[in-house]
């Protein structure tokens, strides 16, 4: 019982997205859903990193362009764009939109590392750290960053 | 097991029951002789009285036990009602709301014991019962004991009990280390609602001085009341018989206490049971709650603070203090619901059939089965959002109080007339439509009716009179709140605006009497030359205007001089449902509430002029500014084919008397939507979205909240 609790807390599953060359990870304990793009009804007079709402089975879910979020180019939709659904703890609902979804994968503790923040880059609010994999190298999103409104 | 989980009916109860006093105390004081009243007030303190002991609310049971003795002698004809004795009352209402209000905040009744109410009842019943009480108090339970042998014979009721093996093993450990074991007994008053609540009081009390070692029934079944008014308990304990027994009494309702001490350990067999001796210590005493006596009382009140803390200890364990919310449902309401839902089954199951078996031909039956569903759904949308409706009746009942008070304050005669109280509204709107009514009716009270020589002066009837109406109009509830007084002076209210530098003498001038008693509903506006407490500070209307549109309600006025004035309010029938009209702007659609809509116009664009730059039509007299929602919402413009008539459609929509004109550029139609919240994280701050809904074909089309636009 000891030996799997270990386990669990030394490796992370996180969903690989692809945002322009660069890798993104998720931690898969905050996805809830992840559709195709689907229509997103623009909501006037919001931020503007919010592209909109999605009806979402009933339900009506906020879509944040995660580009625009971080002042890079806007998004081109295309048939590999996906809608991720995040569900933070006990918050609601709240999808970004991500350029393709490319894989799951786990990483232990040892493979991932700080990102060393000097308090000034927004970024760092954004994320927090980097995940090893592979040779490759994977930005992890902080999502209780990103989806913070001031 | 665990008082708390009572916390939400006591407080839903005890409401009513408050609520009931309150209007029968009203009709005693009216009518002092009624006996109806007297025993419908009785009762309602008594039950206040017995629910307030069973939750371990000490000092709110003393004081119902109070009350509870003075209505005691009011019903024996000794004491008279006059109308002193009804404001005592009331303040003993007062008093007894604060500690509900104490408790819904903290679950705990907080520390105010309200001496100086209870003094004053102790000296009413004094006066009134003289001779009585030198009587009664030979009926003192405490000083009960000696009669006990006598009804000792009692003892066979007892059923017996069939002891397990290491319940045996239990009483003869306790009985070898000489620890007394005792067999208590106890009967439940039958008109006590929560059995098990009591059972738990009489159990924990027991578990203060020692230790259960069984039940009959088992403990179990006592939590899930599967027992009928008497259940048994087994126990051991270092303390005397006599404390244990008291322990036990001292829980309320309950009818009887029958305790004997068990020195032999039982067989097996249940028959030998039957054996502890009468004559061995038995005890046994009735509490007949009704024949206290105020001696009674205070004696008990001695013992509170220990038993007190006992209570204390329950609700303050539970991480959830504060209550949730909860409606009461009335079952009919419930049954029509489960009705629809097996009928949406069967629907389900037909749509099911016909589609295994759909041959062309079949499509007929197919569209039977979804129209069918249709009906079902709408039907059971319909009873859902009943389920939230509440009698407006729930607020109104305060009010005829109130207004008896006030007549005391403001030392004016009036009386107040309710109808429409079945009128129903949605329990969110009920929640909050209390304080603003409340504030008009004080402002009707203390503005608007005239003092007695005034109205004799104009021939009118000394005594005022307010009316509270209620009633359903379309798809929103009416309210009004009006008065026979002296209505809203507008010279004067004008002169005070411009005294106050609300509106500048060139303003003055242009404003409408309509303009100047919206002056009213400004912040911090009053006209009241005496500031009084019941109103005058000058928070009153605009507080109740900015609540009623928070509840996508309006208010307006009518008025005369020298005959009164009426408030009206509108409020939506519920929130979550409203009648919309469907536009498309650009490639977007728009819902626009129909409660808002005046009417739709096409108008040629040449008739648009300019006012200060600002563009206006004149609609049949009316100048109404015009609203391009396409460049409000920042719509990107689409290639219209030729607009060959060159006209536009506009919606007029009126807030209050303002009216302002949408250029959309098309109808879609009306429709049923369902309101549902952007949510936390898009921050919409212009306010001009008020939430969105899902079409039919799943598209999401946004609300657009008109009032802001006007």
């Amino acid at each position: 019982m000891d030996e799997t609790n270990k386990l669990e807390t030394l490796t992370n599953q996180y969903i690989v997205v692809n945002l322009g060359s660069e890798q993104y990870g998720i931690d898969i304990k905050y996805i809830d859903n992840i559709v195709r793009l689907q229509k997103i009804t623009r909501v006037p007079k919001v931020q503007s990193f919010f592209k909109g709402v999605i009806n979402l089975r009933g339900e009506i879910v906020p879509v944040m362009s995660i580009r625009k979020r971080f002042d890079l180019e806007d998004d081109v939709y295309t048939d590999k764009t996906r809608i991720i659904v995040i569900k933070p703890d006990q918050q609601e609902k709240i999808a970004i939109l991500v350029d393709s979804v490319k894989e799951v994968v786990s990483l232990e503790e040892d493979d991932i590392e700080k990102v060393h923040s000097d308090g000034k880059d927004e970024m760092n609010k954004y994320i927090t750290s980097v995940g090893k994999n592979q040779g490759g190298l994977i930005s992890l999103l902080n999502i209780n960053g990103i989806i913070e409104m001031q | 097991m665990d008082v708390s989980q009572y916390l939400e009916i006591f407080i839903d109860e005890t409401t009513e029951h408050l609520q009931d006093l309150s209007q029968h105390l009203l009709i005693l004081e009216e009518e002092p002789e009624n006996a109806d009243t007297i025993n419908e007030i009785f009762r309602a303190a008594h039950s206040l009285k017995g629910m307030a002991g069973t939750m371990g609310f000490k000092r709110m049971q003393h004081l119902t036990h109070m009350m509870e003795n003075v209505f005691s002698e009011i019903r024996n004809g000794k004491v008279a009602v006059n109308s002193d004795l009804v404001d005592i009352l009331f303040s003993c209402l007062e008093a007894l709301e604060d500690y509900l209000a104490t408790i819904q905040q903290t679950s705990d009744e907080g520390t105010e014991d309200n001496e100086d109410i209870i003094k004053r009842l102790n000296s009413f019943l004094d006066g009134g019962t003289a001779p009585k009480k030198a009587e009664k108090p030979a009926q003192k339970p405490e000083e009960k004991p000696a009669d006990a042998p006598k009804d000792a014979t009692n003892q066979n009721v007892k059923q017996n009990i069939k002891f397990e093996e290491f319940e045996i093993n239990a009483i003869k450990d306790a009985l070898d280390k000489q620890i007394n074991v005792y067999r208590i007994d106890v009967k439940v008053d039958e008109s006590c609602v929560l059995k098990a609540a009591r059972a738990f009081l009489v159990f924990k009390a027991i578990e203060e001085l020692g230790e259960v070692i069984k039940s009959d029934p088992s403990a179990q079944d006592i939590e899930d009341e599967k027992f009928d008014f008497e259940f048994c308990v087994i126990c051991v304990s270092a303390e005397s018989i006599d404390k244990v027994t008291k322990a036990v009494e001292n829980v309320s309702e309950i009818k009887e206490v029958k305790s004997s001490q068990i020195t032999e350990v039982p067989k097996e067999q249940p028959e030998e049971q039957a054996q502890e001796t009468p004559a061995e210590a038995v005890t046994e005493k009735k509490e007949e709650k009704k024949a206290e006596t105020t001696a009674v009382a205070t004696a008990k009140t001695e013992k509170a603070p220990a038993k007190a803390d006992a209570g204390k200890k329950a609700p303050a364990k539970p991480g959830k203090a504060v209550v949730s919310r909860s409606v009461r449902v009335d079952i009919e309401k419930l049954d029509v619901l489960i009705n629809l839902v097996s009928e949406l089954i069967i629907a389900k199951n037909g749509l099911v059939s016909a589609s295994n078996s759909s041959d062309g031909y079949n499509s007929q039956a197919f569209n039977e089965q979804i129209e069918y569903l249709e009906r079902v759904t709408t039907n059971l949308h319909e009873s859902v959002m009943k389920v939230r409706m509440m009698p407006i009746e729930t607020v109104t009942q305060k009010y005829p109080k109130m207004i008896r008070d006030l007549t005391k304050k403001l030392n004016k005669q009036m009386k107040l007339y309710i109808t429409g109280e079945d009128t129903e509204l949605d329990r969110t709107v009920i929640d909050e439509i209390g304080d603003p009514l409340m504030h008009l009716l004080r402002n009707s009270a203390d503005h608007g009716l005239e003092s007695e020589e005034v109205r004799i002066a104009r021939g009118k009837d000394p005594v005022g009179n307010i009316y509270l109406n209620a009633y359903q109009d379309g798809n929103s509830v009416v309210i009004e709140v009006k008065d026979d007084g002296n209505g809203i002076d507008v010279e004067k209210v004008r002169d005070k605006a411009l005294e106050k530098g609300t509106i500048t003498p060139e303003q003055a001038e242009v404003m409408t009497d309509k303009d100047i008693i919206d002056l009213l509903f400004r912040p911090s506006f009053s006209t009241a030359k005496v500031v009084s407490d019941v109103s005058g500070r000058g928070v009153g209307l605009d507080v109740v205007k900015t609540k009623i549109e928070a509840l996508g309600g309006n208010i307006d006025v009518e008025t005369k001089l020298t005959e009164g004035s009426c408030f009206r309010v509108r409020l939506p029938l519920t929130l979550a449902i409203i009648q919309a009209l469907m536009v498309e702007l650009g490639n977007e659609k728009y819902a626009i509430s129909l409660d808002t809509i005046q009417t739709i116009e096409d108008i040629s664009a040449d008739d648009i002029k300019y006012v200060q730059s600002k563009e206006v039509i004149n609609l049949r007299g009316t100048v109404i500014p015009i609203i391009r929602l396409d460049s409000i919402l920042d719509i990107e413009p689409v290639e219209k084919e030729d607009d060959e008539d060159n006209n536009l459609t506009v919606i007029i929509i009126s807030k209050g008397d303002k009216l302002a004109g949408l250029v959309v550029d098309r109808l879609i139609g009306q429709q049923e939507i369902v309101i549902k919240s952007l949510g936390k994280y898009i921050n919409n701050n212009s306010k001009v979205i008020s939430g969105a809904t899902i079409l039919g074909d799943g598209e999401v089309a946004l609300i657009l909240d008109a009032n802001t636009l006007v």
